[in-house]
């Protein structure tokens, strides 16, 4: 089995549940993106290289995930609507170790 | 008026490479770019970024590869207005259209081609109830002419290379820096976090840190900023100040261009047909991370081509009873409007006896 379930409350507070694949080195930002959660133009703006914050996500579960890049640590130390468990969805790859994830989408900024 | 052949509103690498390709069909080139330099996101967002996806370049840096499009397009000579967005555009009567900026900067050409990525890049501005009270009466997000600062007490907000390389210009412009992040760690070239550890301790910059703008404050214009420690939010500090400039990056909108009447789908142009990219009102074409069709990828090298096909449509409707063949560089090689001319090394042509 190469997918898992994780559960993205979009901007809107809708919460969605969906299948992300981890044979295709997909990061977070990325299954929001393809699953259309949030306008395009509006997530991922960098590409995903930890360059603007439009794919922070407040992680609600209790997932160990990998350890927060100087980059990212960085980012976020610039952006709004921070919180204690705000990570940059670009920097958090789909494993199955993350199999039912929950996370929030922050607000646009 | 500035008047060009094609006005390309966007200077990222797509409309930077539009200008080549206009140039091998002898058609002027004019660039709109609310940034005030070429180059897009490359130059803006991550300019010391490598990319591994630009043929011929197993690696190349954001910012080079934007110093070597402007390199390949010197000849063609093309006209820039940095540092304005386009506002509107009015078709005139010859079907040929007229741009204004949000600065009143006139273009007139008989094709726009938009090549705005993501869309015009905005501050991202703080999260302060009355910012906009004092937007341009002591609040500024892009400092254009540092001379407004000088002998002012000024206060920057950010962590970012913008913030550090600011602090460090108007040191010795301003009568008072204070430069203001919400941590201790600066993301930034090196030697600009040492340049401002340096010059705090000369006591050129004021420097405080972890803390954020909480409040703003004044009648008519920016009196004081109110300043909260993190470690110690019951201490606010109260700071008589002239001008604040948060410095916290940019975020891409599409902006005016989504009222001329285009076709948008999903916060893109939507074109008809991957056959030239132009959109709903003819003579408007969309190339790059701005436009949307069925399949559309938001690739650089995408929009080079896209780019390219633009070009030869444009030069079809500016020109419909010309007969054009596409040449190729390697025959005829790169003729420029300087009077520069590149062309192969002619083959040395000896008798055999």
């Amino acid at each position: 089995m190469s997918d898992i379930k994780i559960k993205i409350t979009d901007r809107e507070g809708i919460t969605h549940e969906v299948d992300a694949p981890t044979d295709m080195n997909m990061n977070l930002m990325e299954v929001v993106r393809s699953y259309e959660l949030a306008p395009e133009g509006t997530i991922g703006v960098c590409g995903g290289m930890a360059m603007c914050a439009s794919c922070q996500c407040y992680v609600k579960s209790e997932h160990e995930l990998p350890e927060m890049s100087d980059d990212e640590d960085a980012m976020l130390a610039e952006a709004f609507y921070v919180e204690d468990n705000s990570r940059l969805g670009c920097q958090i790859h789909m494993t199955l170790e993350l199999d039912g994830l929950e996370v929030e989408l922050a607000p646009e900024s | 008026m500035i008047k060009t052949d094609i006005l390309i509103i966007g200077a990222g690498p797509t409309g930077l490479f539009a200008v080549f390709e206009a140039g091998l069909l002898k058609l002027k080139c004019h660039l709109i770019d609310a940034l005030p330099q070429a180059g897009g996101q490359c130059s803006e967002i991550y300019p010391k970024k490598p990319i591994y996806d630009i043929p011929g370049f197993p690696e190349v840096l954001a910012g080079d590869l934007v110093d070597n499009l402007m390199e390949q397009i010197k000849p063609f000579q093309p006209g820039f207005t940095l540092g304005e967005r386009a506002q509107t555009i009015e078709k005139c009567d010859d079907g040929s259209f007229i741009v204004t900026t949000n600065k009143g900067t006139k273009h007139h050409a008989p094709i726009v081609a938009i090549a705005g990525g993501l869309g015009s890049f905005e501050p991202r501005k703080p999260l302060l109830g009355n910012l906009s009270e004092y937007e341009d009466r002591g609040v500024a997000y892009i400092i254009k002419y540092p001379e407004v600062y000088r002998n002012k007490r000024v206060v920057i907000a950010g962590g970012g290379d913008s913030a550090l390389d600011w602090s460090i210009f108007l040191a010795d412009v301003a009568s008072e820096v204070t430069l203001v992040h919400r941590r201790n760690e600066f993301r930034g070239a090196l030697d600009s976090v040492e340049k401002v550890q340096e010059l705090k301790n000369i006591g050129k910059i004021n420097l405080i840190t972890p803390a954020e703008i909480v409040g703003l404050n004044g009648v008519e214009r920016l009196e004081s900023v109110t300043i909260r420690k993190t470690m110690n939010a019951a201490e606010d500090i109260t700071l008589e100040v002239d001008n604040f400039i948060p410095l916290f990056g940019l975020s891409p909108k599409l902006g005016p261009i989504g009222d001329w009447g285009l076709e948008i789908e999903k916060n893109a142009i939507k074109v008809d047909n991957t056959l030239d990219y132009q959109t709903n009102i003819p003579g408007i074409y969309a190339i790059g991370d701005v436009n949307t069709y069925p399949g559309k990828l938001k690739l650089i090298l995408c929009g080079f081509h896209e780019a390219t096909l633009m070009c030869q449509s444009a030069y079809q409707r500016i020109f419909p009873d010309k007969k054009y063949v596409m040449k190729y560089t390697t025959v005829g090689g790169v003729t420029g409007f300087d009077g520069s001319k590149k062309e192969a090394p002619k083959a040395v042509v000896k008798a055999i006896d």
